[in-house]
């Protein structure tokens, strides 16, 4: 296990070094030469070398890449290009990305408090009719597009629809969660960001469901929760003590991968309602060929991403000590 | 005489009913369950329409009817048009087959490279796996698809000033390149997937009495390989397939939908999606037929493919074959 863990963190930083290299090359040679963007296929030669000299674009190739990841890890990604010339890059995502991340929290402590319970029930009555409907809404959850989720579930909870509403002579309205943010950000608190969330944490609820039922399967026919059984333990601290216990230690690695599913959600749920995050801000430099900001994003997520992995890998043998005793 | 001819009768009808072959039962298997006959149904649908989008449309996908502007259905135009007169119908059976075509090729992308490489690293093991396994580790650090957005993000244009520099002007004109731009960009990301379970299907079956017994009368690795493994992990492997066509169908909406993927006027369920939410959210839901559909339609896809295999998967499953 001692050894594991020393790979991994000997692992780390070769990661890092990659996923900063192909950052780099991607986002700033990928689409041709970077001074091209900036000023444009006619400028004269001298214009060239200047700005070339400006933002250092005649040194040697790793030594930029050098210079940039030094400054990265200072948290200066560079400046905008086109739409946001010359503003820092660091500046315009640190003013976005607590937006988004307060949404991805709220967002799994939605998945987390509704699907570990229902995956739990589904489990414990297993092949019921609960069973039944939870595992197929879950399969849908999992596989259905936000696409299709964002105008459909605004359809369901805007208040545009009462004329549809009154149409059919249904008679309720659903004002608070008007959803659309429209660009102005009033906390995580205020009602607007509900139906955000709610769509955010639809598959991480899925996953945990199925993960949950799953373990709780699996758990209940170990040898230990016979045992506990045996020895004449109430079921209800069997379930407590012995099969939850261990059905829930999987749930650090299923939180950390679901981050994948939550990136692509900021990146859709955030553009539909208007919402001014990493996410927004991300599409809006996809279109802009806003390079560095594209680069400051990825970095930042995907090292996020690995050092969330890493931790779990970390947090395993601390949860499960039967990792902890084997090599 | 009577007994000639029941003799007769007995043996030109042998009682030796041939019991159907495994793949016929695992597809007769698969197929009972409902969910999964009314997805595979779904997915003949798709890849027919595909192929046939240009004599099921009614119009072409960039035919402009002015006279008919942001009209709801009718009979001329079965699912109404968009803001530029373009009929609905028309553009989302195209875009049928740009998600299929990108489907297909990606699909074949990452078999060519995911087969292969996860063979070689379960197979060899050694420098060979650990060299394979931490690419696909280093890929793997992107969450989700965060790497293919940022490979469609910055090698179109580098693609389409390649094709245009080397007298591809009308191809870099016509958005063809940009298949190849989400082709190459889902490709690249998607064997990594599909090499480490092809790994691990290797290892499970490479300690096998038949492997060993092969390579002990002197059967050449890649007969090995190709021969006596690769079809004996081949069920899980396609059952993998069957969920990733619907995983990259996905990606291609998401590609497109956010402007990195396939581009107007080239339909793709993604960016038709793109055109009508940017233009009617703040009238919905006016226009619904133009803001459901394309998100609708992707999702009975999706749908179709996870269901057909999650069925498939519990049809080849030996611990639950009655």
């Amino acid at each position: 296990m001692a050894t594991f863990l020393a790979r991994r963190l000997v692992w780390l930083p070769v990661v890092l070094f990659f996923v900063s290299i192909l950052t780099f090359f991607l986002g700033l040679y990928g689409p041709g030469n970077p001074i091209n963007i900036m000023v444009g296929l006619k400028a004269n030669p001298e214009t060239i070398e200047r700005i070339k000299a400006e933002y250092g674009f005649d040194q040697p190739v790793y030594q930029q890449y050098f210079n940039y990841v030094f400054k990265a890890v200072q948290g200066d990604f560079g400046y905008g290009l086109v739409k946001y010339r010359d503003q820092p890059v660091g500046r315009i995502i640190a003013e976005r990305l607590p937006v988004t991340i307060q949404l991805n929290i709220a967002a799994l402590v939605v998945g987390v408090i509704v699907g570990i319970p229902l995956g739990l029930l589904a489990g414990l009555t297993r092949n019921s009719w609960f069973d039944y409907s939870v595992r197929f809404l879950s399969l849908i959850a999992v596989s259905i597009p936000l696409l299709f989720l964002l105008p459909f579930l605004t359809f369901i909870f805007s208040r545009r629809h009462d004329l549809v509403l009154n149409a059919a002579n249904l008679q309720f309205a659903i004002g608070p969660f008007l959803p659309m943010v429209g660009g102005h950000w009033d906390g995580i608190l205020s009602t607007k960001v509900l139906l955000p969330i709610l769509i955010e944490s639809l598959g991480i609820v899925a996953v945990l469901t199925r993960q949950m039922r799953a373990g709780i399967i699996e758990t209940l026919g170990q040898d230990y929760v016979r045992t506990a059984r045996a020895k004449g333990l109430r079921e209800r601290m069997v379930l407590l003590r012995h099969a939850m216990r261990n059905a829930l230690i999987p749930i650090a690695t299923i939180l950390t991968l679901s981050i994948g599913g939550l990136v692509e959600g900021s990146f859709l749920v955030e553009n539909w309602f208007g919402i001014p995050g990493v996410g927004q801000l991300a599409l809006d430099a996809f279109t802009a060929r806003e390079y560095y900001i594209i680069m400051g994003i990825t970095l930042i997520i995907a090292v996020a991403y690995v050092v969330a992995n890493m931790a779990a890998d970390l947090l395993y043998p601390i949860l499960d000590p039967r990792i902890r005793s084997s090599k | 005489m009577t007994t000639t001819i029941s003799l007769a009768t007995r043996t030109s009808a042998p009682t030796l009913k041939r019991s159907p072959s495994p793949w016929m039962r695992i597809a007769l298997r698969t197929l009972r369950n409902i969910p999964a006959l009314i997805g595979f149904l779904l997915i003949v649908a798709f890849f027919f329409t595909a192929l046939f989008a240009n004599f099921l449309a009614p119009y072409s996908y960039d035919k402009q009817d002015l006279d008919n502007i942001e009209k709801p259905p009718s009979a001329q135009h079965w699912l109404g048009t968009d803001s530029l007169g373009r009929d609905m119908l028309s553009r989302l059976i195209y875009g049928a087959r740009s998600s299929a075509f990108v489907v297909l090729l990606v699909t074949v992308v990452n078999l060519a490279l995911g087969i292969p490489l996860g063979a070689a690293a379960g197979y060899f093991g050694g420098w060979l796996e650990n060299l394979i396994m931490r690419t696909t580790e280093i890929l793997f650090a992107f969450p989700g698809l965060l790497f293919t957005f940022l490979i469609a993000a910055t090698i179109r244009p580098a693609v389409l000033d390649w094709a245009r520099s080397n007298g591809f002007a009308d191809l870099a004109r016509s958005g063809y390149l940009d298949y190849a731009v989400v082709i190459i960009a889902l490709g690249f990301v998607g064997w990594a997937g599909l090499a480490r379970f092809v790994r691990g299907q290797v290892l499970t079956v490479k300690e096998r009495e038949y492997v060993i017994g092969a390579r002990s009368i002197g059967v050449p690795t890649w007969r090995v390989i190709g021969r006596h493994i690769l079809p004996n992990a081949l069920a899980p492997i396609i059952v993998a397939l069957s969920m990733g066509m619907g995983f990259i169908a996905l990606s291609e909406g998401y590609l497109s939908y956010l402007g990195i993927g396939l581009q107007p006027p080239n339909p793709s369920w993604g960016n038709i999606a793109a055109e009508n939410f940017g233009r009617y959210w703040r009238t919905f839901p006016q226009f619904l037929w133009l803001v459901f559909i394309p998100g609708l339609i992707l999702t009975l896809i999706v749908l179709a493919f996870a269901f057909f295999g999650d069925a498939l998967n519990e049809a080849l499953d030996p611990e639950l074959v009655d």
